[in-house]
């Protein structure tokens, strides 16, 4: 029996295994094809369409304010979401359930409906189309998300730790400093990296708010209106691996953090 | 009693100035624009006061109706499916395989995560294309003469969905799992059940809450999303997404998609509300 | 007479509805180790709360030195707390923690620490200077935190169930070491516990507590032996407790009609009323040698070995809802079903009023 049940799981695992690796594999496989067409039969291997991408302008100046947006979204995001979860956790406020529900709410709203009340807004206000506008919109949908994981990480144990720093002479902003934003560091970081990781990911946001200058996974959108092409995938491919690396070196910080 | 802190000189003041920022930005750039998107949805196109005809042509307009009743489809599919795919894998993932190599396994689980998000619709397409990896699999094999239509369908699109929630999900029921304490089997089996019925019995209802956050966000995130049935599905039929879309590309017409916004937000809500006790989100 | 070093007059608290501390008066001596002992719920931390400055009472005013603390915040107040969770900073060292108050009074680094250095010395952990608090035991962690409490020389330490996370042996030996370096730095300690073998152990002042009021407070050898209240007589150590109602009354004794037959009392108590009588377990006697107070017969239901001696439960024979609790030495010979007459010294019963 347990026998059974080790074959079937192998056998299971590697299925699914196979099928989230099933895409990936191909992308990246037909990004080094030599010829025009990302279709079997293999051509490859060959450079010519990263070479094609990295020469490409529109792409790389996108890769560019992929990296602007997300960047200083996040750190808002952060900030504000930190600051509210502070205030939420450390003192009793008014209508405190209320409130922390308003600010998590975004999180149950798709991001095209998001997208579309912000490009409704911005419409009736005459503000222009800009990656500062999808900056805006990026901000609205990592916040909560900041918000309820710094917020959840602040139990009654920090509190006393505050109270402690207060308690030995510790006006207010040191206790922010050199106390709060130190202890909180971890739940601060990982706050940050998946803000950085959804907003370099989001599609819809920046197609319906940006026009000229746009973000890469508009500018990818784009590229496919000229159907299969490796150039597409090659572009994608260097995605993907910029995100593995980020996320290695996210795990390792952990992993040090947990060891130091 | 631990959150009452001591009201100094600062005591009114600096709680509101904490918060404020953030409940400001939530009010301005969230609640705002839907009360905006609210206002639009009432007014017609060509200008004019106040008509409900764009939430009147929602329920006359077979083509609007099927998109949602499309979208309803294909999210209640993509969650069950991703559901029942993505479970059995993290049990193993949780259960059978050593605890050294767990991380490892779950790290390479997920890491097709990591592209983006429109890369990933695309990567689905060159395997289903018309000349893809599947149809050269299956000619070349000779087992099937001419390709299969598989792109541009509602399989390819349900295709693209569940590869992205069945990671989603393995995460989190992973996390879930690995959360149960290993006493409560230990006291199952102690106390006489076999491993079917522990799991049955114990594991199962266990987990059930966070499969249940898990589907939710499942369902949220699909119903919601424009760019796997715009790439995968393509224009045979349209879901919710691809049809609000529609209203803003070609026809600029924005009351119009402000209108289809509501609605499909009002399915989510209703959505919400019918599964709200299962789901707590809570501080620590 | 001096001036206490803190004064707490007429202090109320309420939490939105509830009321937790109920108009309660407290003077604290300077030097002295003072334990406040009561259930949870008893309004103990919240009056240590009100001390430390967290919490800013709903009525009365608190003293400390002379001067209104009432509305001071924790940092400006002559107090330190030395919390339940002991509350080190996580990212900091050792030495760090210790010097932070020194940090924020501006005292440069060098002076800084070698006075941290000083103070863990202190505590016996000269060596711990550079770890992180999560390299140290439980008891370790205690006593930095005892030490970063110290080295600012507060007028008053607070220590909040300090011992309450770690196990009897270990708690046992911090007991010694805690009256011990409260001796040599003669700071005022305000202690508070639910256990009573702690407070009896520590305390120079028992301060015991129960639904937001002062129930007893003295020396503790005082109030172990003459409770003020029936709550105090069965906190402080277990009791037998009699109910009974005043007969007769003379010039120094009373009459006092209980369950168990007639006994006298060495107090004149009104004729009439409902009284309690206690008797601590060591003092009641079973079988064998007769105090000069009959407590009527009683059969023993259960007999416990405890070590140095065994615990014996004993049901009246004329009221089987009165139990008595009694401690005889570890050679008597009892057996459960046994039937011995009970009795106690008239001097060793205590009168409750309340």
């Amino acid at each position: 029996m347990r026998r059974i049940v080790r074959v079937a799981s192998w056998v299971y695992a590697l299925a699914v295994y196979g099928f989230i690796f099933l895409p990936v594999v191909v992308l990246v496989l037909f990004s080094l094809q030599a010829t025009s067409f990302p279709i079997p039969p293999f051509t490859g291997p060959s450079l010519r369409w990263y070479d094609a991408v990295l020469s490409d302008t529109r792409l790389t100046s996108a890769l560019v304010n992929s990296l602007l947006v997300a960047s200083i979204s996040s750190a808002t995001a952060v900030t504000l979401g930190f600051l509210s979860a502070w205030g939420f956790a450390r003192f009793v406020l008014p209508g405190s359930g209320l409130l922390r529900g308003l600010i998590t709410l975004p999180l149950t709203v798709s991001y095209l409906i998001i997208g579309m009340g912000l490009l409704v807004l911005f419409n009736w206000a005459g503000v222009p189309k800009s990656l500062l506008a999808a900056g805006i919109g990026h901000v609205v949908i990592n916040l909560p998300l900041c918000f309820a994981i710094i917020y959840s990480q602040m139990g009654d144990h920090q509190i006393n730790i505050e109270r402690a720093a207060r308690d030995l002479g510790a006006p207010e902003w040191k206790v922010l400093l050199l106390i709060t934003v130190p202890v909180m560091a971890p739940a601060i970081f990982a706050g940050f990296f998946l803000s950085m990781t959804f907003s370099w990911d989001e599609f819809v946001i920046s197609f319906l708010l940006t026009r000229f200058d746009t973000t890469l996974p508009v500018e990818i959108w784009n590229l496919l209106r000229s159907g299969l092409n490796p150039k597409t995938n090659a572009v994608g491919s260097l995605v993907f691996a910029v995100s593995i690396v980020l996320v290695v070196l996210f795990e390792l910080t952990l992993l040090r953090r947990r060891k130091a | 009693m631990s959150s009452t802190a001591n009201s100094g000189r600062a005591g009114r003041a600096l709680p509101w100035a904490l918060v404020t920022p953030a409940l400001g930005w939530t009010l301005l750039f969230f609640v705002l624009p839907f009360i905006a998107m609210g206002f639009s949805s009432l007014t017609a196109h060509e200008g004019g006061g106040f008509t409900l005809t764009n939430y009147s042509q929602f329920f006359t307009n077979p083509s609007y109706w099927q998109a949602m009743v499309n979208s309803l489809q294909v999210t209640a599919i993509v969650t069950v499916v991703s559901v029942l795919l993505a479970y059995p894998f993290a049990w193993i993932l949780a259960e059978q395989v050593p605890e050294r190599w767990q991380r490892l396994a779950l790290m390479l689980a997920v890491l097709p995560f990591w592209t983006s998000y429109v890369v990933r619709s695309y990567s689905w397409l060159l395997v289903l294309a018309q000349n893809g990896v599947i149809n050269r699999a299956l000619t070349g094999s000779g087992l099937i003469a001419e390709p299969l239509q598989l792109a541009n369908t509602r399989l390819a699109t349900v295709t693209g969905f569940v590869h992205f929630f069945v990671m989603l999900l393995t995460l989190t029921i992973f996390a879930n799992l690995k959360q149960l304490s290993p006493s409560y089997r230990k006291a199952a089996a102690d106390l006489g059940a076999g491993p079917v019925r522990t799991f049955l019995h114990v594991v199962l209802p266990l987990t059930l809450p966070g499969i249940m956050v898990g589907a939710f966000l499942t369902f949220v995130l699909c119903i919601g999303d424009y760019i796997t049935p715009q790439i995968l599905g393509g224009n045979n039929e349209l879901l919710m997404p691809q049809l609000v879309m529609m209203q803003i590309g070609r026809r600029g017409d924005f009351p119009l998609a402000s209108a289809l916004s509501i609605i499909l937000m009002a399915v989510v809500t209703i959505a919400y509300l019918a599964c709200a006790r299962w789901l707590k989100i809570e501080r620590a | 007479m001096t001036a206490p070093l803190v004064d707490i007059r007429a202090v109320s608290h309420r939490f939105g509805q509830l009321a937790v501390l109920k108009d309660v008066s407290l003077r604290i001596e300077p030097g002295s180790y003072t334990i406040l002992l009561g259930p949870s719920g008893s309004g103990k931390t919240t009056l240590l709360s009100i001390l430390g400055g967290f919490v800013t009472p709903s009525e009365g005013k608190v003293f400390i030195r002379g001067e209104d603390c009432t509305a001071v915040p924790p940092a400006r107040r002559p107090t330190t707390t030395v919390f339940q969770d002991y509350a080190l900073f996580p990212h900091m060292s050792v030495g760090g923690n210790v010097g932070f108050g020194l940090r924020m009074q501006g005292v440069d680094g060098t002076t800084r620490a070698a006075r941290a250095r000083e103070a863990l010395a202190l505590v016996g952990l000269a060596s711990a200077f550079d770890k992180k608090p999560h390299q140290l035991s439980g008891g370790q962690r205690q006593r930095v935190a005892l030490a970063r409490a110290l080295v600012i020389e507060p007028a008053v330490l607070l220590l909040d169930e300090p011992l309450g996370a770690l196990d009897l042996k270990l708690r046992r030996q911090m007991q010694d070491e805690l009256k011990a370096i409260q001796k040599r730095v003669g700071t005022a300690f305000i202690h508070v516990t639910h256990d009573q073998e702690e407070a009896m152990a520590l305390a120079d002042h028992c301060v015991v507590m129960n639904d937001g009021r002062i129930e007893d407070e003295g020396p503790p050898e005082r109030v172990y032996a003459r409770p003020a209240t029936r709550f105090s007589a069965t906190f402080m150590g277990e009791s037998t407790i009699l109910a009974g109602t005043v007969a007769e009354a003379r010039d120094r004794t009373s009459t006092v009609t209980t369950p168990a037959g007639p006994v006298l009392v060495r107090s004149a108590l009104p004729v009439g009323s409902a009284i309690a009588l206690a008797v601590r377990p060591e003092h009641l006697l079973l079988g064998g040698a007769a105090g000069t107070a009959s407590l009527g017969m009683a059969r023993v239901s259960d007999v416990v070995f405890q070590g140095s001696f065994k615990r014996v439960l004993a049901i009246s024979i004329e009221d089987p809802s009165l139990q008595f609790i009694a401690k005889l030495p570890a050679s008597a010979t009892v057996q459960p079903g046994d039937t011995v007459a009970v009795s106690c010294d008239t001097d060793q019963i205590i009168v409750l009023t309340d």
